[in-house]
This record gives C-alpha cells, structure tokens and sequence, in this order.
C-alpha cells in the first residue's frame, strides 16, 4: 500500500519536471482554433523548406485569446491562427496582435480580408451561401439572403444557430449593407420562414434538406463540399446569392502576429510564406476552401462549383458590428 | 513501566491543535480551488451594462425557464432511474442481476455530446427512424419533436443516472435489513418498506448523487448546444464568444456559482439533519421477484442499458469503422496513453485529496472546515471553459511573476518558464474541477469510520499509519474505488481544462475529439470518442467488481 | 495493575466535566462509576484510556503517571482494553480477525491460539469466520469483550457495555462477564447507569453527579449508608420524610420513633430528612400504626405497596406477596431500622 502511494504523490513532480519546459527557443509558436489535420500538413511543409520548426496548441478562438490576455508579455504565442473575421477582430481591438507592414502580405490578401491596420490576414476564405434542393426549387426561383425573407419561403427555410459565428459574421455584413433596420426585417422574415427549429451544424441541415424537411437554407460552402465527397449524387446544389447587388458574403480563416511574439520576424516571414500560391492552395483545398490570394486558383472541386462575386465589404466590418448582430438576432427570435 | 515524572517522549499534543491541524489542511486544500473561484467573482467589480442591458431584456427569461426545467427533468429522472435500479440490483434477484449491476454503470463513460449527437441523428427529421415511420405512414406522420426540451431532459438523464445509480446502490446495499424487517413487523408491505424505510434512509446518498447531476447539468455545454437548448451556461458562452465580453461571462457565472453555493449549503443541511450508521446486517437474503415482475425488472434494466450505452455505443462504432482507415494511426497510441496517465494519476491525485479533506472534515469539525469543503466542491458546477480561464489568469500571473524573478536572478541566462501548460497544473486543474465527484463518495464512506472504530483501534495498539491501512483503507476502500473511477471517467471526457492547460505537443483523446467536432466533423469524433469509452470500461469493470466483494 | 485517578479535572472547550476526581482501584478489583446520563462518567473513561487529556491532576498506572496537565500518555501505548458502547467492531474483519487485531506482537500460531481460546471463553467458538453485521447484538457485544480482552490488557474499560441490550441477555450477561473476569484476574473499571447492572458486576462502585464523585464504596454501603442525599436517592428505592433528632439512636417522625444508629451524628433537637427504605417499613397486622394504600405493585414474592400518611406524605414498604390488600384500604405498619439515614432538612 505504501509504495503506490507515494508513487501516486511523486509522479507529479517528476511529471511537472519533465513537461514543464516550453518549446526550445527557435521554434515559432502558433495558437490556433483550427485543427491539426488542417495545419499540419502546411507546417511541416514550411519547415521542410525554411528549417524553422513549429509547435501549436489548438483550443477554441474564445479560450486562446483569453490565454494570450493572461500570458501577455511572457506569452510564447507568434502567431494567432484562428475562423473568422470577428475572432480575428475582436483579438485585434483587444490589443492583442500586432500591426505588421508587409509588402507580401498587402500584395498577396487583398484590402478587404485584412485588418484596415494590418494586424491580421485572411489566409482562405470560405462562402456563406445558399443551399436549395435540386428536386423542389429551380435556380431561378432565387436571388439574394434577403429574398428568404418573402413570403414564397413560409415553410421552406432551414437555418443553423444563431450562436454559431459565421451567421453572426453574415448578418453583420447584412447590417454594415443594408443598414439595421432592413437587416432586423431580413431575419425575421427568415425566422418566419424556418421549416424547423435552427440547427447545431451545416450538416445537418443539408441533410434535413435531402430529407425534404426544407427547400432552401444558408451554409459554408466547404460543409457542401463535404457532403458531395461522401454522396457525390446529393439533389443539393449551392446558389450565389447577390450577383447584382454586393455580393455573396465571404469570411476567411486568418491569423496575426501577436503583440508580445518573441519571434516577431519569422512570424511575419511566416505568414508572408503562407499567403504564397503553393501553401495557399494546400491550405485551401484540405478544407475545400479559396485560397485568399486571388491570384492562386481554387481546387478543381471548388471550382466546379461556378464561380461567383464576392462580397468586397471590409471584413473589419463583421467584427465591429458583431455583437449589434447577436443582438438583433436575439430581438428577432432567431436562435 | 513509564517513570512517575512527565516524560517529554510521550507529551500529547492535546486535541485542541489537531484540530487546527486539520482544519489548516482544510484550508490548504481549499487555497487552490479559490483562486479560480475569486477571479470568476473578481468580475462583478468591472460591470458591463451594454451586455448586461440586453441579456436581462433579450436572453435571460428564456435561459431561466429552460435551466430550470433541464435541471428539474433531469433530477427528477436521474432519480427516477438511478434509485430503481440500484434498489433492483441491490436488494432483489431478477434474470439477469449479476450482469445489470455492473453493466448499468457503463454509460457514465459516454460522453453526453456524444449521446446528444447519436440520438438526435437517429431520430430526427433526416436520420433512419423518422424516415423509416415516413416510408410506412406517409409524409405527415406524427413523431415527437427531437430536438426540443423533452429531447434534451432523456439524453442528459441517460447519461448521468449512473451518478445516482453508484451512489445510492452503495447505500442500499450496506443500510441493513433490519429496519426493514421492523417495518414488516409493523404491517408495512415489501413495497412500502421501500418507500417508507428504504428510500428515506438512502435520502442523503440520493441527495448526493442528485447534487452531482444538477452540478454537471448547470456546467454542461456540449449536450445543450447539439440540442440548440440555450440555458444559463449558454448564456455564458453567448456573452464570451458572440458578445465578446469575458466579464458578462464570469459574472454569470458568478451568479451560477452563488445559486448552486446556496444549494449546495441546504443539501448539506438538510443530510446533517440525517445521520445514519449503517446499523444492522445487510438483507442476508435477496427479494426473489416472483412472476411477470422479474421479466418486468429484466426488460426495464434491459431498456435502459440498451438506451443509455448499446444504442451509442452501436452508433460510435458504425462511425467509428467508417473512418477507421483515414483517422487510425500510431499516433493513436500516444492519445490513449496520454489520456490514461492523465487520467489514472489525476484519479489518485484527486481522490487522496479528497480523502484529506473528508479527514480534515472529520477531525477538525466546526464551522470553518465545513465551508471550505463547500467551497473546495464548487467547481464542478462551473462551465469548464469559464472555469479554465478562472485556472489559467491565476497560474499565468505565477508563471509571470517568477520569470520576471528569475530575469532579475539571472539575466538572459533565465530559462523560459511557462508554469500555467505543465502536468502538474494540469491535476491542479482536474482538482478544482472534480473535486466534488470524489468527495461526495469519501464522505458518504468517511460517516461508517466512527470515532469509537479509531479507539478500539488504539487501545489495541494500532494507530497512526498501522490504523489508517489496516482499519480505515479497508473500510473506506468502497469510497475510494468509486471516487477514482468517476474522476477517471470524468478527466478522460473533458476538454476545456485539457485544451487549455496541456503542455506543447501533449495531446488526448479528448483533444483530438475537440478537433473534429469544432470543425464538424461530428463522424470522425467517433472514433476517439470511442476509445474513452472503451478505456473507461476497464476502470468501472474493476471497480464495479471490487465493491460488490466488498459488499 | 492498580489504577488511581488523582484529582482529575477534564473537559472540553470552556466546560470542565469532571472536577476534581479522585479514586483508586487495586489489582483485580471490578468498579464501576454509576451515573445519570450526563454525569460525566464517559469523560472518565476516556481520560483513562487515553482518549482526552486531563486539565489538572493525575491518572497512574502501578507507578507511573500516564495523564496530567499537557501530558497524555498516547491510548496505544498504555496496554488497556476497551469495550465501546456501540461495540465498534471493524465491519470488515471477520470475528477472528477483530479479536487477533490487538494481537499483533505475537507470532501468528499464538496469535491464532489465543483469539480461539478467548472466543471460546465467550461462547463464540462457532462464529469465528462470520461478520459482524451477521452477529446478534449479544454476540456483537462478546465480540468487543474478546477482542479487548485478548492480548491481555493491564486494565479493561466498559463503557455501558450492555446498553444496546435486551433486559434478560443485560443481566446474563452481567454475571458471565464478572465470572470471566474475575476467573482471569483482570481489572476492570466499567461506566454505567444502571444500578443493577454495576451491583452484579462489580465490587466497588463510584456515584458520579455533574463530574464529582458523590461516593465510592462498596454496593452494601451505598444502599445503607450513602454519603449524599444524593446517592441515597440515586440508588435503590426510598422517599425522605421530615423528622427531629431526639437523641444519638432516635430521631421522630410522623410514623413515631425510628430506633437505630444513626449513620451521621447529629446533635438532639436538630431537624433533618430521614431516609425510609421499602425494607424499612414492615407490615404488621397487629400494628396500631396504620397507613392507606395508594398504589401496589406485584411483584412475585412481594408485593411493593406505595402508602399515604395521614400528613400526604408517601412511603414503601415491601411486604411477603400472601399479605395481599386492596388499594384504598388500611394496613398495618412497624418501623425498623438498624440505622438511621439521615440529612439537613
């Protein structure tokens, strides 16, 4: 009895002795809410080619800034690698990440998917557009987000949660375009129109939709992307919304140098390397994202899609007006 | 024989400054536990009107009405079948007993965003059931609404039952038969024995299981967002991650804290109203259900069992094979160990200190030490990533401040220090947060170590340490086992504190079950969804195994 | 071994529970403090065992001070049995297994050897691989004897030993424990607050009141000669009644003149209580002293008749069963007593 014991109450000290060290001192440090499968591949890639290695810890945006905050000038982090433009933004306001002037990185991530003070980059970018059913609504039925809000929709519409960031990251785009008061009659034309209650995922939501609980719905593009790796015969086709107005609503997945980074140089050589064609196809078309560098071209899946116009609203924009979108989502019964 | 003078070798401390031995251990124990406590609290001093104006006008009623439905529909239930069941298993034989007593335990290791996520893709609109009833009864048949407060009220009862299950079969099977014979004696029917004697005397077990599953279903997150069911803990996250306001967060959370404080202090006072030694032998013979009722008991426990662990277990599985040759690696291997030295070291960790503070309670009593057990147990009902940030602020100021000392000492020959992603703040962490899962069973157990047991112990010679292994481990070890096994449960299925107190590099189960479901891909989190699952079974087999010899 | 307790003062926190304390037992002597619950007499127990530290006086073993003011021998080190009011067997040891728990320096044959032949001694030879929770509470309680018993204690403590038992198996158990012990010579020091139980067992019995020692003597002196108001109330049966000292031998009351030695002298003209004892009163049919009866109680070879004086006073008297009156009528009485009991009024 004694020996396991003491066992017990000595292993964590050997534990903390071993495990407590950070990473050696050459090594760049990324904190990210995307997963490894996604980033891995990218970054070892980069180290194969610079001889800089990586590590990173992955935890949600909320908890990584947070940790960041806590850390402040000790914190190991370069590089805050995380989903949308309000997460990014909201990293940025709270100073902190770091302003970085990059001729690359200005030349490659066009003005709208980086911060208008260049403390973050979209490095891919996803659409939130609409799905409909292949079997019951023909494409020219539709036109825009705010034409599922019409009375044609009673009864059709699926929409994912409200929590969820990409649509609040929509509806403040809605609202930095339109304006709050059309955007609040938007969505509680689309609250009237819900077929069922909101849903937890994308997924979920086309499937629904495959099994003909709703006609038309909003979703990533990339979630689409998924299902027709798994049915490519799925009666579901995306629709480009806003062709004549301003455009389907796009968010990025993006990152930024932190402000006390203890290796502020490579994370910008880093992140310039990233916004590059052969890391920016990689790390686009895991996901079955664009790449953010308009001049590299999507992946043949992606592309077989159609192509669009995108929204060219600031993405700064989502994040300012994010918190007035949970609000008038909460106003409008969309939960 | 001793010289007539005072020798010094045998001078007593006295009883007066053991006590205050003990309740400075109290203390000590409780220290680290507030410390996230206090920075969550800290909050209110910082308010946030703008988030606060909305919540109260737009969000707050809803998340009010629907807690407290989830909370009651989940209690009432988790008592419901916890304490039949465990009545059934304990004290009466029926086809299929021996197998049941242990099996029932067995959904404790699912996760409950695992079940939320298996059931409502089953039954709902799109999944097999609902499609399968279209197909025979047409378009517009009726099925119930899945993804609505009923749906969410059985999933998490599903899942959390076994807390009120192991606590209270512990009870019956050691509160003796006689009182029940008594009250046959007294005219009273098998049936109300159970009601009259049984259920009464098992009241503070139940209590104890019961406080557990409102704890877990006030902090849980994962079930409710499949369910789309906002509560008060997704009011929290609402106001972090959609409001971006940290401080509306922890004030809520505060505000949580305070409610199950309050809750926590009448179900203590209502159990310190009931003593119970557990007097008398235990039924030397078993209630042979006779007739239809044994089938009854067999279906039910069969019912159960198949709801709570099959049907996921059959779901993970399917899901599980799927994609078994894209995610299967070596790298599998590290998760599982990682996951297992975590969890088995924080279960041994976290139980020894749960028994120091069951000790301190029981010989330093008073005031004092009562509330820092409170107070020690408080993390369990806080959401895990609120309490994170309530761990890491604390452990990141260290880490700062004895850099800063150590660049002071040193220069640049300081070497970085990053205390707040080590192991060992790791089991801080699971320390804080599960310190009520194996303190509740300690304690129940601590109450069959009287006073009188210690003092035979030493008027025959034994004591100290001789007296804590040969009479006190022995008798607590039924405590004890089950202490370990829901810490070790509960620590290989959570994520927040793992995400955010891991070391570099230093991934789990849980982690990478995080990684697939936070960019949805809800069918590949099944396959290391499953290997928690399936590591979890070994510890509760054998744990199950060793109580019943015990018993 | 002989004990001696030596102005022992105790308690907890702000309360003291015993003051000043004093009494001694020799070697092979069975006492017993006898109290109403409350008195205290627990606190001496455990103050002996080791269990509480004194706040003044001393607590001696043979020679050696075991207990005084910010020193406590530790329980284990002292070699005394004790058995707990509520048995406190270990719930997880089988009967041969509690009783070896104490043997622990022997060698394990000896060890085996001596739990058998103690249990054996207690009329357990054929439980010894049960549990406790399968053990009557009779059982339960020989249990506790043996195992304190076993590795042969310098000084064995009871604690209300029987308290948890029926009436019949409390008195039977009473006479087995003082055969067993005194057929083993042990000492033994038992608490109690049953009169009956301390007469059948022990030889010397100690009154306890608030934590003082009213008297302690053996059980015949108690009942004839106690030393307080107190312990003559306490112990046996009796009522007071209002009297004045005549003499050195008499003293008057409301029945007439009360012959006897008086067991405290008092000086003639003085107005004391006396203590009238059911057997001091005697029936007497020729008597011309008569009282009512109020009350009776059979109670086999007598009958204990509760009686009215003409004043309302009330008083016993026990009286051979044949003599069988109805309530409400007459009867002859005859005072006798060898002497007198009597206190201040």
């Amino acid at each position: 009895m004694k020996s396991p014991v003491r066992i017990i109450l000595l292993l964590p000290v050997l534990l903390a002795v071993v495990a407590g060290c950070a990473p050696p001192d050459d090594t760049l440090v990324v904190y990210s809410s995307r997963n490894e499968e996604l980033i891995k591949p990218v970054f070892e890639r980069y180290t194969a080619e610079t001889n800089v290695n990586i590590s990173f810890i992955t935890d949600s945006a909320g908890p990584l800034v947070e940790r960041l905050r806590a850390e402040g000038e000790n914190t190991p982090a370069d590089i805050l690698l995380t989903v949308d433009a309000g997460n990014l933004w909201h990293a940025a306001s709270d100073g902190l990440l770091k302003a970085v002037d990059s001729a690359v990185l200005k030349r490659n991530i066009p003005a709208h998917l980086r911060d208008d003070q260049d403390r973050w980059f979209g490095l891919s970018l996803r659409a939130r557009t609409i799905v409909y059913s292949s079997q019951r609504v023909s494409q020219d039925q539709l036109s825009s987000y705010a034409d599922l809000a019409g009375e044609q929709w009673r009864g059709r519409l699926c929409l994912r949660t409200s929590r969820k960031v990409y649509n609040q990251s929509l509806v403040a785009m809605l609202i930095a375009q339109e304006g709050a008061a059309r955007a609040e009659e938007i969505v509680r034309g689309w609250v009237a129109n819900l077929a069922t209650e909101v849903f937890s995922n994308d997924t979920s939501l086309m499937q629904a939709m495959v099994a003909g609980q709703c006609d038309v719905g909003i979703v990533n593009s990339y979630y689409f992307g998924r299902l027709l790796d798994k049915d490519p015969e799925i009666p579901l086709r995306l629709f480009w919304p806003d062709q004549d107005g301003k455009g389907v609503h796009v968010n990025v997945s993006g990152a930024g140098v932190t402000r006390h980074a203890p290796h502020p140089v490579a994370a910008v050589a880093f992140l310039e390397w990233m916004s590059t064609e052969v890391p920016q196809r990689i790390f686009a078309e895991r996901n079955h994202e664009y790449p953010a560098n308009p001049s590299v071209a999507p992946d043949a899946k992606v592309s077989a899609w159609g192509e669009f116009r995108a929204s060219e609203t600031s993405l700064v924009k989502a994040g300012e007006l994010q918190a007035d979108a949970v609000k008038l989502m909460d106003r409008a019964g969309y939960r | 024989m001793l010289p007539k003078t005072a020798s010094p070798g045998f001078t007593g401390t006295g009883r007066r400054n053991g006590s205050d031995r003990w309740r400075s251990v109290a203390a000590v124990i409780t220290i680290p536990v507030l410390l996230p406590l206090l920075v969550i609290l800290g909050s209110v001093f910082v308010p946030d009107p703008d988030t606060w104006e909305h919540l109260l006008e737009h969000v707050l009623a809803e998340v009010l009405v629907n807690t407290l439905w989830l909370v009651a529909g989940v209690a009432v239930i988790t008592g419901l079948l916890g304490t039949s069941l465990a009545w059934l298993t304990a004290v009466t034989d029926f086809p299929g007993r021996r197998f049941f007593s242990w099996a029932l335990m067995l959904p404790i290791a699912v996760p409950g965003y695992v079940m939320a996520f298996v059931v409502v893709g089953l039954l709902d609109f799109a999944g097999p059931v609902q499609s399968a009833v279209r197909d025979l009864w047409g378009p517009d048949a009726w099925f119930p609404v899945v993804r609505g407060r009923a749906g969410v009220i059985i999933v998490m009862s599903l899942v959390l039952y076994p807390y009120v299950y192991l606590i209270t079969r512990n009870a019956f099977l050691t509160q003796g038969a006689r009182a029940l014979e008594a009250g046959q004696s007294l005219g009273l029917s098998r049936r109300q024995g159970f009601f009259r004697i049984a259920l009464p005397m098992a009241r503070p077990w139940i209590a104890g299981g019961l406080m557990l599953v409102v704890m877990e279903t006030l902090a849980d997150f994962g079930t409710v967002a499949v369910f789309n069911y906002n509560t008060f803990t997704t009011a929290i996250y609402e106001s972090w991650f959609s409001l971006f306001s940290i401080r509306a967060a922890l004030q809520l959370s505060s505000v949580l804290m305070l409610l199950v404080f309050v809750a926590v202090l009448i179900e203590r006072s209502l159990r310190a109203n009931a003593h119970y030694t557990g007097g008398g032998s235990p039924a030397t013979a078993r209630i042979r259900l006779a007739g239809w009722p044994r089938w009854l008991a067999s279906a039910y426990a069969t019912i159960v069992m198949l709801l709570a662990f099959v049907l996921p277990l059959v779901q993970m599985l399917a899901w599980g094979w799927q994609n078994f040759a894209r995610d299967f690696n070596t790298r599998y291997l590290e998760f599982v160990s990682h996951s297992l030295l975590l969890a088995i070291i924080s279960a041994g960790f976290v139980t020894a200190t749960a028994l120091l503070l069951a000790y301190s309670l029981r010989n330093g009593p008073g005031a004092f030490a009562g509330i820092c057990a409170r107070v020690a147990t408080l993390g369990y009902a806080i959401p895990g990533a609120v309490l994170a940030v309530g761990i890491f602020v604390p452990l990141a100021a260290l880490s700062n401040g004895v850099q800063a000392m150590l660049d002071i000492l040193l220069g640049s020959a300081a070497p970085t220090v990053l205390l707040q992603a080590t192991l060992l703040t790791m089991l801080v962490a699971y320390l804080v947060r599960f310190l009520a899962v194996a303190y509740t069973p300690v304690e129940s157990n601590m109450q069959r170590v009287t006073r009188s047991v210690d003092e035979a112990s030493r008027s025959l010679g034994i004591s100290g340490t001789r007296m804590l292994r040969r009479v006190h481990f022995p008798i607590l070890r039924g405590g004890l086992l089950t202490a370990m096994t829901l810490v070790f449960v509960d620590v290989m299925k959570e994520m927040p504190i793992t995400l955010m107190t891991r070391p570099f590099g230093w991934d789990t189960l849980a982690v990478r079950v995080f990684e697939m479901t936070s960019e949805g891909h809800w069918d590949r989190a099944a396959l290391p969804a499953l290997a928690i699952v399936l590591a979890g079974l070994v510890p509760i087999m054998m744990m199950i195994r060793r109580t019943e010899h015990a018993a | 071994m002989r004990l001696e307790l030596s102005e022992v003062t105790a308690g907890y926190s702000a309360r003291n529970v015993l003051m000043s304390l004093s009494f001694s037992l020799d070697s092979g002597v069975i006492g017993c403090l006898l109290g109403p619950s409350g008195c205290g007499k627990t606190t001496v127990l455990r103050c002996i065992a080791g269990f509480e530290p004194v706040r003044a006086g001393q607590i001696i073993a043979d020679d050696a001070v075991l207990s005084g003011p910010g020193f406590t021998v530790a329980p284990e080190l002292r070699d005394f049995g004790m058995v707990f009011q509520d048995h406190a067997l270990f719930p997880h040891l089988t009967v041969r297994e509690n009783v070896q728990f104490g043997l622990h320096r022997e060698p394990a044959p000896k060890r085996a050897a001596r739990a058998r032949d103690v249990l054996a001694a207690v009329g357990l030879e054929a439980s010894l691989d049960a549990y406790p929770h399968q053990l009557s509470g009779g059982q339960q309680q020989r249990v506790a004897l043996a195992r304190a018993v076993a590795p042969r204690p310098r000084l064995l403590l009871l604690d209300e030993p029987f308290s948890n038992l029926d009436v019949d198996l409390r008195l039977r158990l009473s006479h087995e424990l003082r055969d067993f012990l005194k057929a083993s010579g042990t000492t033994a020091l038992m608490v109690t607050h049953d009169q009956k139980e301390a007469f059948a067992i022990a030889d010397e019995i100690g009154i306890l009141r608030d934590g003082v020692l009213e008297q302690w003597d053996s059980a015949f002196n108690l009942y004839h000669q106690p030393a307080t108001r107190f312990v003559a109330d306490f112990v046996g049966r009796g009522v007071f009644v209002p009297g004045i000292v005549r003499s050195e031998s008499e003293v008057e009351i409301e029945l007439g003149l009360v012959r006897g030695q008086m067991t405290r002298p008092y000086a003639p003209g003085s107005e004391v209580d006396v203590l009238l004892r059911p057997d001091d009163i005697l029936h007497d049919d020729d008597s011309s002293l008569t009282a009512e009866v109020s009350d009776k109680a059979f109670r086999g070879a007598d009958i204990l008749y509760t009686l009215s004086l003409p004043s309302g006073a009330q008083v016993y008297s026990l009286v051979p069963s044949h003599h069988n009156h109805a309530v409400g009528s007459a009867i002859g009485i005859r005072l006798e007593a060898d002497h007198i009991v009597a206190f201040d009024r």
